[in-house]
């Protein structure tokens, strides 16, 4: 019996398994598919699955659903079908979103059970063994009804449901445990690019949990945005070549989409790529190659929403770029190193940018969903349906965090941040200080955010984040968050600590909201606990 | 990052408390939100929920710790001067430092044993201090070359008296003194892993199988390493053979000895355990308790036949009783009759006599002789009747009554 994480996505689907040695590995279809895509086909009575399916968009469009997984449990009037123009265009089967396959009248829901059955078929063909429970990502703009119905198309496709969990949360997952950075208090920005839609969610780490503080999502940006891109520099190419226009029919589109999608993704890898169909339309062939400039120049207005999009969410979350100490990319699109280089461009110098273009050594952005849902399932997979379900009640999930960061002042007056503005409660963090004398005063204090902006040369400073940014007229100012201590909770003396010794402060903070400060050098312990 | 001096005379000063703490929704994703469910669940604080954990991985690592202490210093001067050449006769494993690890030292162990006494014994590092001792840098090497390959260091394992653990002698506690004893021997099992003596408390199974096991030893132990050095230049053929041959026959004879040696040791435990004494007795209480269940019908018939035969004998003693109750009875009875015959008949007879032979004297005689065959002739109610009437009766009553009753008789009579 095994747990596995899912990631369900528009356009692709992901499967992941924790194996015994606690690394994650993402299952292949019978295709030999990681990425497979949530596509279905109907010739006959014949059902095909996967990246088969894609390929009957040729010859077959009007009777192949694709695209359908954010139709799930969405009324017919509210939905955007804009990205079906190509295949089976959704009907409207009493009010719920359905598709005409060979005449019949099929709902969403029933394509969505049975892109599941074939997912878990697949899952249990390379494993050998019976699926146990999933955890399955979905947006984050997924609506409790959505989530209920989802779970239940689930559980009839034979996959049950341990756990829905949101898609930017699972991807940050599977990415600090890779890194084993967890507990690292920082806060991310996870840029989700996906085939049809974005997401974009500004997360805060704090002793391991995670607390979305904004998230936006839009179905305008996302891969296909950047292959239409490419496929209408194309269709006039061809259209100026032979005079004959490629994207007047389905067969035509679906061609050059097939052969853009495969140029956009080695353009990825390498600096040029072909983009070549065997009789487009017309009978007419056509054959250029393309260079990754030029692909960055066509696609340049997608590429600058996307950055105005993930700017967004972070004024959303009522933060500044300063603010942000990574950005994680994740998301088939964010293979694409403009994608990154444009995310170093807005965001200063001290944010960490995380894109495979930048480090070849991380793990795939588009399996980071299905990874993080493969965690949490080994995760809990020792946990009964009841504690699960338990864990996710509002007591458990709605927590007081902190509004003001908590730190102590140092000896040149600064602010040494023990616990970061939005930690979870009841906590306890440890920092070793230096004693500068024998009798050292800990000053416990909340800390003020102030923008620093210096000129030229900046001090170099440890504790925050510091920006440099390119003004058009001044070239070097430096723009700097710095936390000040600003409201004095609580004063403890160490005595005999002894100079230039080390000094451990111990901050415990109950759920009541009781402090204990705690600081000790060797065998000299002082205490005190602020009410 | 280093706190400021203390300038004022303060221990601890609460101020006030920190800002309005907001609201807000944590995902329910990874190990540390889990942590974080299952203390607001449980209603655990963060130091008992840290305790806890730290227990439990406490548990976990406790087999892990760090063994660098284990590796010991070569300090034994003998050793240190070893000559090479012998180096057979040393303590491998001292040699290394692994004096008490010895065979259950890892490889990873004899690594870095190896590395760290490298480190110290070096040629060139000897040099330095001035103690030039290049016969113990070779000694290691070789106690590295035979301790890293399975098979040399099983061959010294198999000859390595220092790790033996020689069967207690004296006064001891049984589970004290041979524990330690077994767990050595066990190290030669080709069957892994081996049971445990145990304990007072181990099941009988538990024991027998332990001995089972060490009746049937499979050991590896061999002993080439005490070979004499077979000569491997092919000059002399025959002395070649000749040291071989003599090598194969002492690795029997030694084996034969050790095994021996081995049996007697399972022997002698087997016959010391208290366990094996407590099930011998506990299986004779059995028996007796069985055979005392088993006999018990026949115990019963027994009884029931002992009881039945009291009964009847005290039956038989009551009918004794009665009878002789009933014998004196009719004795007495008899003895009444008998008299009160003799006092009727005494009373027919004074009758008579009385009546004076009813005028007869002359044939007194006669009538005596009539009345004797008469009082022999009356049954005793007759008789009694008959006293009765001739009893204060005048004379011709009397010899009425009784040439009446003599009439009646039927005999003959020569008076009446």
């Amino acid at each position: 019996m095994a747990t596995i994480g899912i990631a369900f996505g528009n356009s692709t689907s992901s499967i992941a398994f924790v194996r015994e040695d606690g690394k994650v590995d993402v299952i292949a279809d019978p295709d030999g598919d990681r990425f497979i895509d949530s596509a279905l086909s109907y010739v006959g009575s014949k059902e095909y699955h996967g990246a088969q399916a894609i390929g009957q968009l040729i010859r077959n469009s009007d009777n192949t659903v694709v695209n359908f997984r954010d139709f799930i449990g969405v009324p017919f009037d509210k939905i955007d079908a804009t990205y079906s123009e190509h295949s089976a265009m959704p009907i409207n089967v009493d009010g719920k979103v359905g598709y005409e396959i060979n005449g019949e009248r099929i709902t969403v829901d029933e394509i969505a059970k049975r892109h599941l059955k074939h997912i878990a078929k697949d899952a249990e063909d390379y494993l050998g063994e019976k699926i146990e429970g999933v955890v399955m990502t979905v947006p984050f703009d997924f609506t409790k009804e959505q989530k209920e119905l989802l779970t239940k198309i689930s559980g009839e496709a034979g996959l049950h449901v341990l756990q829905l969990i949101h898609e930017p949360s699972s991807a940050l997952l599977a990415h600090l445990s890779a890194k084993e950075e967890l507990l690292d208090d920082k806060v991310y920005v996870v840029a989700d690019f996906g085939g049809v839609r974005s997401d974009a969610a500004v997360i805060a780490v704090r002793g391991g949990i995670f607390t979305v503080l904004s998230a936006e999502q839009t179905s305008k940006i996302g891969g296909s945005e950047l292959d239409s891109a490419l496929m209408d520099f194309c269709a006039k190419d061809f259209k100026k070549k032979f005079k004959t226009d490629a994207t007047t029919t389905d067969r035509s589109y679906a061609k050059l989409h097939a052969a853009c999608l495969i140029s956009k993704k080695t353009l990825s890898n390498v600096e040029s790529a072909p983009v070549s169909v065997d009789s487009l339309a017309g009978g007419l062939d056509y054959h250029t190659s393309i260079n990754r400039m030029r692909f960055e120049v066509v696609a340049r207005n997608v590429f600058s929403q996307m950055a105005a999009f993930v700017e967004d969410v972070i004024k959303k979350a009522g933060l500044e770029t300063l603010d942000i100490d990574s950005v994680l990319l994740s998301g088939g699109s964010s293979n694409i190193p403009k994608i990154a280089r444009n995310m170093e461009f807005i965001f200063p110098e001290t944010t960490t940018i995380i894109a495979p273009s930048l480090d070849s050594k991380l793990q795939n952005p588009n399996e980071l969903n299905c990874r993080g849902a493969a965690l949490q399932a080994s995760l809990i997979s020792s946990f009964d349906a009841d504690e699960i379900r338990q864990s996710q009640e509002p007591d458990v999930i709605s927590t007081k965090q902190l509004s003001q960061p908590i730190g102590v002042k140092g000896a040149n007056g600064e602010f040494i941040t023990l616990l970061p503005k939005n930690t979870v409660y009841p906590i306890k963090k440890v920092i070793s200080l230096e004693a500068s004398a024998d009798d050292v005063l800990v000053e416990l204090y909340e800390g003020k955010r102030t923008v620093k902006e210096t000129v030229e040369e900046p001090e170099k400073d440890e504790e925050d984040e510091e920006d440099e940014d390119d003004e058009e007229d001044e070239p070097d100012i430096i723009r700097e968050v710095v936390y000040v201590p600003s409201k004095l909770l609580g004063q403890l003396a160490l005595k005999g600590a002894g100079k230039g010794k080390k000094v451990d402060v111990i901050i415990n903070i109950r759920k009541e909201g009781k402090v204990q400060l705690t600081a000790r050098a060797g065998s000299a312990v002082a205490k005190g606990v602020i009410v | 990052m280093s706190l400021p001096a203390l300038s004022s005379d303060i221990t601890f000063n609460a101020v006030s408390k920190f800002s309005e703490p907001v609201v807000a929704a944590v995902e329910p994703v990874g190990q540390y939100f889990l942590a974080h469910a299952t203390r607001t669940l449980q209603d655990r604080t963060w130091s008992e929920y840290e305790r806890i954990k730290a227990e439990k991985a406490s548990e976990e690592q406790s087999d892990d710790a760090d063994d660098s202490d284990d590796f010991d210093e070569v300090t034994d001067e003998d050793l240190l001067k070893h000559d090479p050449r012998d180096w057979k006769t040393c303590d491998l494993y001292a040699v290394l430092g692994l004096n008490r690890l010895r065979y259950r030292a890892t490889s990873d162990q004899i690594d870095r044993a190896y590395r760290k006494q490298v480190l110290t014994f070096h040629p060139d590092k000897q040099g330095e201090k001035g103690g030039f001792q290049d016969g113990f840098f070779k000694i290691i090497q070789k106690a590295y070359e035979t301790l890293t390959d399975p098979t040399k260091r099983r061959q010294f394992e198999s000859v390595d008296e220092a790790a033996e653990v020689k069967p207690p002698s004296g006064k001891y506690e049984f589970f004290e003194a041979w524990v330690p004893v077994f767990s050595s021997e066990a190290r030669f099992s080709t069957k892994q892993p081996v049971p445990e003596l145990g304990d007072k408390e181990s099941s009988r199974e538990q024991v027998e199988d332990f001995y089972k096991f060490w009746n049937n030893f499979d050991s590896w132990r061999s002993f080439e390493f005490l070979d004499e050095d077979v000569p491997d230049d092919t000059s002399n053929r025959d002395h070649k053979r000749y040291i071989e041959k003599k090598n194969n026959n002492a690795r029997r004879k030694r084996k034969t000895e050790d095994n021996k040696r081995l049996s007697d040791l399972v022997k002698k435990a087997h016959s010391e355990d208290p366990r094996i004494k407590a099930f011998k007795q506990a299986e004779k209480e059995e028996k007796a308790r069985k055979k005392w269940e088993r006999e018990a019908g026949a115990r019963q018939a027994a009884e029931e036949a002992k009881a039945k035969a009291e009964a009847e004998a005290k039956a038989k003693a009551d009918a004794d009783a009665k009878a002789h109750i009933e014998k004196a009875e009719h004795k007495k009875s008899k003895e009444a009759i008998k008299s009160a015959k003799k006092k009727s008949k005494r009373g027919i007879r004074n009758a008579v006599k009385e009546s004076k032979y009813f005028g007869d004297d002359g044939k007194a005689a006669l009538i005596d002789a009539d009345i004797e065959t008469l009082l022999g002739y009356y049954e005793f109610d007759e008789l009694v009747s008959v006293a009765e009437k001739v009893e204060g009766a005048s004379p011709e009553e009397v010899k009425n009554v009784l040439q009446e009753s003599a009439k009646k008789s039927g005999k003959t009579f020569v008076y009446f």
